[in-house]
């Protein structure tokens, strides 16, 4: 394949990939709001569009008219860039996520993944780890005390939870051998998928992955019944979106990597014509991701709020400590084996 | 192709802008973030070396001065903590307590 | 290709590491520091050391500098102003620095000149690594383990408050709550 192809058809499936990522956060923010109606016995939203289905597009218009407030005694630079920063980075992680096998789509072979690398989990944690910046920065540049409290519980909630995350990842990894994504979703061919032997380490990502994303029961950082709204108290309009955007871009990475590493990503039966062997996998995967995504909106609609010094115990006293021996009888299985 | 020299020069760059800060700052965290500059210049001439003599020993190096310098951070930052409270500055031309 | 690649990020990082001394407030300088970081995570990926590369993320910019961020966030700490008998050490410093420099890179020229560096000519990849670290390194890196305990204990010791008789956390919040809100209310 020549250069300019190669460019040609990375800058398609970005472009594919990032408009597909923007309904989906649109619309699970859709679904999130009339899951959690439902369960407390009201519709959600209904009024825009049939069954409110036009909600997001309302949304969308409404974030670009408001108006973009800059608190006096900000530090402007770093007021604007903790946004940009947040969503950026949130976005990036999104780019070594495989969804599917190998396609042909108009004669070209190409994987359903806009780029394999050999420490693809590797990037993930990296960018995960950075992500504290959005919320660190936002809340100390905005010169507030709400927002300098969310962000300084956010950004040590966000370093203590990133161990147990990190940690929990490594039992699949040492089983799978391999840090590429790919190399791990193809090591669980033939429905060996890793949470039957990794099951404490699902359990301990899932909490962890919670916590990271800053979702019901960790939501400390934005706690809105102590602290206004945390760390993007006095954002308004765009920036605000931005902050939006990039936790529910980051809820659907951790739910797409929680299939990946534990769900056996797109691995399920096979059957029936050839097109359909093609179009299977992407449906499993997409499937298992949505039941990830179901989950976060549950536990939302169901859970209370930690208080923090419970919430820092529990990571540092229960999670790693739990993390770390799953890590030694792994290893001790891995090396025996 | 670039060569070796280009990367040790860069590796030399950074380091003597590490040393500037360490010496001119008044700031005893900008001071401490000047070691750390210093730290990154160095390692990116043992990756360099490691490269160009095909010995992964280099990225060894690299790996283990990263812990060291995350263990420094932690006792150094406890440190300046520890400094604020006591003296109620970061200025290190006003940490003269052990000289007069 | 390669070279275009070595020279934007080796002037980005430049960039990044001369803005850290002429930036006042020390968190511009820590941000500094992290894109001096990417900027060699990117040199180390062209090296082929990607392991380290992505190490460098996580542990440079993603713990340790985010440490820094916190501590500077926690104090308040502003802009030192700075005194006039450091000016004097720059105008004499600074020459003799550069001095450095150049007679180190006019050295490094000598001797390495002719060494080239192709891309992707020596992949370091993460198995090899780990091979290496729990082989030939065993030692240094259990070594390391010990230091990383002595180096928390010295932290807490450090960073607690010296109270006369230790309170729990939230006994003390608690205890502090009240008097905080009298303050408030004076």
């Amino acid at each position: 394949m020549s250069t300019v192809a190669f460019f040609v058809l990375s800058l398609v499936k970005c472009l594919i990939v990032l408009f597909i990522l923007l309904t989906a956060v649109a619309y699970i923010q859709l679904a999130e709001r009339k899951i959690v109606g439902r369960m407390q016995s009201r519709v959600g939203p209904t009024r825009v569009g049939p069954f409110g289905l036009l909600q997001p597009a309302a949304d969308a218009v409404k974030f670009i008219l408001k108006e973009d407030v800059t608190p006096d005694g900000a530090h402007k630079f770093l007021y604007i860039l903790a946004p940009i920063l947040a969503v950026v980075l949130a976005l990036l992680s999104i780019t070594v996520i495989p969804i599917g096998g190998t396609v042909t789509v108009f004669g070209i072979q190409t994987a359903l993944q806009l780029t394999d690398i050999n420490v693809g989990l590797l990037l993930i944690l990296g960018v995960t780890s950075l992500g504290v910046y959005g919320v660190v920065l936002a809340g100390w540049s905005s010169n507030s005390k709400y927002s300098l409290l969310g962000a300084l519980r956010g950004g040590s909630q966000m370093i203590s939870y990133e161990l147990a995350l990190g940690l929990a990842l490594i039992g699949p990894i040492m089983l799978a051998g391999t840090l590429s994504l790919r190399g791990i979703v193809e090591a669980q061919a033939h429905l060996h998928w890793f949470i039957v032997p990794e099951i404490v380490a699902f359990f301990i990502y899932l909490t962890a992955a919670f916590a990271e994303t800053n979702r019901i029961p960790f939501d400390l950082p934005e706690a809105e019944g102590e602290l206004g709204a945390g760390y993007h108290t006095e954002y308004s309009a765009m920036k605000f979106a931005m902050f939006f955007l990039a936790e529910y871009v980051n809820m659907i990475t951790v739910s797409c990597v929680a299939t990946l590493v534990f769900l056996g990503g797109w691995m399920g039966p096979l059957f029936g014509p050839t097109w359909l062997h093609m179009v299977l996998p992407t449906v499993y995967f997409i499937v298992k991701v949505c039941f990830f995504l179901f989950l976060y909106i549950w536990v939302r609609g169901t859970l209370p709020r930690f208080r923090y010094d419970q919430l820092m115990a529990f990571g540092w006293k229960v999670l790693v400590p739990l993390a770390l021996a799953n890590v030694m009888v792994t290893s001790l299985v891995v090396a025996l084996r | 192709m670039v060569p070796l020299s280009y990367y040790l020069a860069l590796s030399a760059i950074l380091f003597c802008l590490g040393v500037a800060g360490f010496i001119f700052k008044q700031d005893i965290i900008t001071v401490f973030i000047s070691i750390e500059l210093m730290l990154n210049g160095v390692n990116l001439a043992f990756v360099a070396f490691s490269h160009a003599l095909r010995q992964i020993d280099g990225n060894i190096f690299v790996f283990f001065v990263m812990v060291v310098a995350a263990a420094e951070a932690a006792v150094g930052l406890a440190i300046i903590i520890a400094v604020m409270r006591n003296r109620n500055t970061l200025d290190v031309d006003q940490m003269t307590k052990l000289r007069d | 290709m390669q070279l275009t690649l070595f020279l934007i990020f080796a002037v980005l990082a430049v960039a990044g590491a001369i803005n850290l001394l002429i930036q006042r407030h020390p968190i511009y300088s820590a941000l500094s520091l992290v894109a001096v970081m990417f900027a060699l995570a990117v040199e180390y990926l062209i090296l082929g050391a990607e392991f380290i590369a992505f190490i460098q993320v996580i542990v440079y910019a993603g713990a340790i500098m985010v440490l820094f961020v916190f501590v500077i966030m926690v104090l308040n700490a502003g802009e030192v102003a700075p005194a006039p008998k450091s000016r004097v050490a720059a105008w004499i410093g600074l020459p003799v620095l550069a001095l450095f420099a150049i007679l180190v890179i006019g050295q490094v020229y000598g001797a390495f000149g002719a060494t080239q560096l192709g891309l992707g000519e020596y992949l370091v990849q993460t198995g090899p690594v780990g091979n290496s670290l729990f082989h030939d390194f065993l030692l240094p890196f259990e070594v390391t383990s010990v230091l990383f305990l002595v180096g928390v204990l010295g932290a807490v010791v450090l960073a607690a408050r010296q109270d006369k008789a230790p309170k729990p956390a939230i006994a003390q919040a608690e205890a502090e709550e009240p008097k905080a809100m009298a303050a408030g209310q004076r």
